[in-house]
């Protein structure tokens, strides 16, 4: 079960922020992270993959990004 | 000239790709976008955006602007403020069209890339207060850190004082956001909203065809325009619009952000944004040397003063204030122009911020620190670290 964090009207580096406390924190190996516009959808990705993780998909939602990102 | 073609030549390819994926993506609304590849976002797409702007403001250099401010967007919307009366220092009074291209084309950007998405309620009144003294620390030094980078590129040595207190500014900010401040959560906005600030934005330009420039400077219909000083230099209406559009448009799609740069390097160690930058001003000084525009030194730099200490904190108060508001000067400008509400806000707060620097003497001006500029960037470091302190999101705690 994949924990989801919704950082939807978080403003620049936020989302960043609080993806990367989660993983740094809670040991999670796989994660799903809502953003709301295309710079955070970029952002996040980035630091993700940068963080040795693998963005598995990205699925536009309404307006939303749902990331879906798992550890290795 | 070539790396203004590069860059063309990735536009249309991301516009291209754009279109051929808008059409498999109506089929599958809510399948994988992953193929939505935006170049401008890659390194190299970031990179290319710094060259661009680096090249182009040395050129808008060449075609008039003032010397080490081809663009600089604190000093461009000072101008706009004493354009329009805001503020009566007659030397820096011009309404640049740069600024009313970034927002545009930023909007076009957002409108052709589907990113227009009228949003805000962030704490407004807060992000007016960080416009307004992010204006005023980029005053005392006398430029944004656009032009912080444009004066080194040029050779004025003082603009390494700025970018230290830049660095440091930025640096305190990283600290209040590990600590967990945040502004609050930001909440879509009726279409209509996200289209207040390019309209204004537009009424300028249609102000300024209607009162054009006069010759020897001076009142022309509502506008005020400087008869000698930076104010009176400027490159043609055209060339200043085109060129505003472009980075706007370039901008807004890399997410150029040079407070970004500096906080994602100290906070992620990441280097994205930063090449950005560094491209900037390796490019403007390759630009300069071309131009004849290079001429290193401290002592009569132009606009500019050699006051160390001030030059260095007016920045950490200005590089403070973009932390804490999420972006420099230049990155509220195009997000204004994708219909953000609080970056608009932060916008209003720069103008503020200008009337107040110029009717108080807060402005330093080539002759050393305004009367005022000294207990102004005090006040503001002050009422920023406060803001810094206090400001956490409820929902996260």
């Amino acid at each position: 079960m994949s924990k989801t964090l919704d950082a939807r009207g978080l403003s620049c580096p936020q989302p960043v922020l609080i993806t990367l406390d989660e993983i740094k924190s809670t040991g999670a190996s796989d994660l799903l992270i809502i953003v709301d516009n295309e710079a955070s959808k970029e952002n996040v990705s980035r630091a993700l993959t940068n963080q040795g993780w693998t963005v598995e998909g990205v699925e536009e939602d309404g307006g939303d990004y749902r990331i879906r990102a798992k550890k290795g | 000239m070539r790396i203004i073609r590069m860059v063309c030549r990735a536009a249309c390819r991301h516009v291209m790709a754009m279109q051929v994926d808008r059409r498999k993506g109506n089929s599958i609304q809510q399948g994988k976008v992953d193929g939505m590849k935006n170049v401008f976002a890659t390194r190299w797409g970031i990179i290319g955006v710094g060259a661009a702007i680096g090249v182009l403001a040395a050129a808008l250099q060449f075609f008039g602007n003032p010397a080490n401010m081809g663009v600089c967007v604190a000093c461009f919307v000072r101008d706009v403020t004493g354009a329009v009366g805001l503020h009566r220092a007659a030397v820096v009074q011009y309404m640049r069209p740069e600024i009313i291209g970034f927002v545009l084309g930023a909007l076009g950007a957002a409108m052709l890339f589907r990113e227009f998405r009228p949003r805000g309620g962030s704490a407004p009144i807060v992000r007016f207060v960080l416009g307004a003294f992010a204006m005023i620390g980029a005053l005392v030094f006398l430029g944004c850190p656009w032009r912080a980078m444009l004066r080194l590129a040029g050779g004025d040595g003082n603009a390494i004082l700025g970018l230290a207190g830049l660095a440091v500014g930025i640096w305190i900010g990283t600290l209040f956001l590990k600590n967990g401040y945040s502004l609050g959560r930001a909440k879509v906005f009726p279409r209509a909203a996200g289209w207040i600030m390019p309209a204004i934005m537009a009424g300028f330009l249609v102000l300024m065809l209607i009162n054009p420039a006069p010759l020897e400077g001076g009142k022309s219909g509502v506008l005020f325009y400087s008869e000698a000083g930076p104010g009176a230099m400027f490159a043609p209406l055209i060339i200043s619009l085109a060129v505003g559009l472009l980075i706007g448009f370039i901008a807004q799609r890399s997410r150029f952000c040079t407070m970004g740069a500096i906080r994602d390097l100290i906070l992620f160690r990441q280097m994205h944004l930063f090449s950005g930058a560094i491209a900037l001003i390796v490019f403007a000084f390759i630009a300069n040397l071309a131009f004849g525009q290079f001429n290193p030194g401290f002592e009569g730099q132009p606009v500019a003063h050699n006051s160390h200490a001030w030059n260095a904190l007016g920045m950490v108060l200005a590089g403070l204030a973009f932390a804490l508001a999420g972006g420099c000067p230049g990155r509220q400008l195009f997000l204004s122009g994708e219909g953000d509400g609080d970056a608009a806000i932060f916008v209003i707060g720069m103008i503020a911020g200008a009337a107040f620097s110029h009717n108080f003497g807060l402005a330093s001006s080539p002759a050393g620190v305004g009367p005022y500029g000294i207990p102004a960037v005090i006040i503001g470091l002050a009422v920023c670290g406060i803001i810094g302190l206090v400001m956490k999101d409820k929902a996260k705690a």
